[in-house]
């Protein structure tokens, strides 16, 4: 396809990780432009942990817990911070979709699809610089935690596993967020849309309560839901409280069904992307 | 060489026209917006792509910029597809369109740095041509500040930037002064001109018949996805007749004596509508000086006089039926609107 003349073009894999590198930099660099935005992204899951450390505390009985020690709010603060941990990165969906749905606004989609450029990295480096901008945002919700009670119990290596499971479904749900963000009419519908799915299935999993409590069907979808495993699997390697065990396979292999569910939602949703963008009009 | 992947010679393909395109037809569902647009750009040139909004000039110009498929038809960029060498003909050209297509959180120079970045130019090229880029468009004080304080003039000359940074000799220009104030519209129209100048080559999409005629060399008058015109800006108007004299009189009474004082001076048939007069001439401007000699001789008395060229609304009002700024309605309708009459 390249005009005679030109040679030794780096492969097209080389190009791809050039240009993603490129979108990703600019991304985070226009990221920290917005204090106000990255400021508003810290302070949600902060007011999570509260409200739910201090209002729900003790009225959510875990399961499972050591008798005598149900009920005490530490115990449901430990449970509490993966479930947090979980639904915050299951959030960085929504800044891809608003990000793309901006960039296809002003204009700038029209731009990249005219350069000479790797074509998926426009996605690859967006997706990439949201999820690692959960770095931050998890750092500051540990610290949050660690104040509330939240203590990390299963030695350091757990630890890293656990926070790198978080962000590979950071990774994950970013994907959705850009098909999503690629798909609606404009930035207002993506303010909406962004977060109008993640709500409910943050909630229909055990991140707050234990999928026991849920009504028979509900805990089926709850127990096929990626955040339960993805919360499950994070329980157990930071070694706080899982509740009592259940006989869903999802649940009793966590990480693996996490680790799957993200390989599959990325080959799903990853070419879907792509292909929208390809065709994106401004609109 | 400052594209990495091409350290030898880079190939130019030898054609005589840096835009070619033949047949184009693009339908969105059942409405046809292109109906076979036949174009070329010489090389060097300046190529106004004129018509109401709707008409299929930023379709077009998204086919070209490899941005849309055809429906049917083919087109070729620096003598490159635009459907099967895609890439080819994006190395070739600059695209900028009706917005400021820049990240308003980054500062012009960091925008400049990654459009040059995914051009896949070396880092140092890319520094030293921002430089260039930032001082000629008058952005260098605003550097190093985020795009979004800018103002409009300037959003679109920081964009225009970053269109240029790899040096295309084929540049898009999809209304480019859409939106902008007047006095930033003429900036902006210097910056194209002196690009001109250096030997770009341009395709000019616009729905203000002065800017095509500031501007362009060649001019496609496009309607309803069809090209309805071709020419300079002075064969359209002679299309549409030469000069006409127009006199306001003081009154309407000297009408008569009027007419009959410049039988001798004009080219043709006069019209007049209360103290109005108005008629074509032929000679230029001094067909003025014995115009008001031929009145005086006669003792009529004259509000205003002046010589009228045409202008290309009066172009688009003689082809199309209709102004060029009305609103075109999105499906064609087989019955145009009246005339809105002048700008």
């Amino acid at each position: 396809m390249s005009a005679p003349g030109v040679q030794s073009r780096r492969p097209v894999l080389g190009w791809t990780i050039h240009d993603s590198l490129i979108i990703a930099r600019s991304t985070i660099t226009a990221s920290f432009r917005i204090p106000e935005a990255l400021f508003f992204q810290l302070i949600q899951p902060v007011i999570f942990v509260l409200l739910f450390a201090f209002v729900f505390g003790g009225a959510i009985p875990i399961p499972g817990a050591e008798p005598g020690s149900e009920g005490d709010p530490s115990l449901y603060r430990e449970y509490l911070m993966p479930g947090i941990f979980g639904q915050t990165v299951a959030f960085a969906a929504a800044a891809s979709t608003v990000g793309l749905a901006e960039a296809m606004q002003r204009g700038i989609i029209d731009r990249y699809r005219a350069l000479p450029m790797s074509q998926p990295a426009v996605l690859i480096g967006n997706t990439f610089a949201n999820a690692l901008r959960q770095v931050l945002v998890l750092t500051v919700l540990s610290i949050t935690g660690y104040i509330v009670g939240w203590r990390i119990n299963d030695g350091i290596v757990n630890a890293i596993l656990a926070y790198l499971l978080l962000l590979l479904f950071a990774y994950t749900v970013t994907w959705v967020g850009a098909y999503v963000g690629l798909s609606v009419p404009n930035t207002e519908t993506a303010n909406t849309a962004g977060l109008i799915w993640i709500f409910p299935l943050t909630f229909l999993s055990n991140a707050f309560v234990p999928i026991t409590a849920l009504p028979t069907w509900l805990q089926y979808f709850a127990a096929f839901n990626p955040i339960s495993a993805l919360v499950q699997a994070t329980r157990e390697l930071f070694g706080n409280p899982t509740g009592a065990p259940t006989d869903y396979w999802t649940l009793n292999n966590a990480a693996l069904y996490t680790v799957i569910s993200c390989v599959v939602i990325i080959a799903i949703f990853a070419p879907l992307a792509v292909r929208k963008y390809r065709t994106a009009a401004r609109k | 060489m400052r594209r990495k992947e091409s350290p030898g010679v880079t190939f130019v393909p030898v054609t005589e026209y840096a835009v070619q395109a033949e047949g184009l037809v693009k339908e969105f569902g059942d409405v046809k917006a292109l109906n076979g647009i036949d174009l070329v750009v010489p090389r060097g040139k300046v190529v106004g792509l004129l018509g109401p909004n709707g008409s299929g000039k930023t379709t077009t110009v998204r086919i070209l910029a490899t941005l849309l498929k055809a429906t049917s038809g083919s087109a070729q960029v620096n003598g490159f597809d635009v459907q099967r060498q895609a890439d080819d003909v994006r190395r070739s050209i600059g695209l900028t369109g009706q917005y400021a297509a820049v990240d308003e959180f980054l500062t012009g120079r960091e925008n400049l740095t990654m459009f040059g970045g995914l051009f896949h130019l070396e880092k140092n090229y890319v520094a030293s041509r921002s430089d260039e880029l930032l001082h000629k468009f008058d952005l260098a004080d605003a550097a190093d500040r985020p795009a979004k304080t800018y103002s409009g003039g300037m959003r679109r000359r920081l964009d225009l930037a970053a269109s240029l940074i790899a040096k295309p000799g084929i540049l898009f220009l999809d209304e480019p002064t859409t939106g902008l104030d007047p006095r930033s519209r003429i900036g902006l129209w210097d910056v194209i001109s002196e690009l001109v100048f250096e030997g770009t080559t341009v395709l000019l999409t616009t729905q203000y018949l002065d800017e095509a005629d500031q501007l362009a060399d060649d001019i496609v008058v496009i309607d309803q996805g069809q090209v309805i015109a071709h020419g300079t800006s002075s064969e359209l108007k002679d299309q549409i007749g030469g000069d006409r004299i127009e006199i306001t009189l003081d009154d309407e009474q000297s009408a008569a004596r009027a007419i009959d004082a410049l039988s001798g001076v004009v080219s043709g048939e006069p019209t007049t509508e209360g103290a109005q007069y108005s008629a074509p001439v032929a000679g230029g401007s001094s067909v003025l000086i014995d115009a008001v000699r031929a009145l005086d001789a006669r003792n009529v008395s004259v509000a205003d006089i002046a010589l009228r060229r045409p202008t290309l609304d009066d172009v688009f009002l003689a082809m199309t039926g209709h102004g060029a700024e009305d609103q075109q309605p999105e499906r064609p309708e087989p019955s145009r609107r009246g005339r809105r009459g002048g700008r």
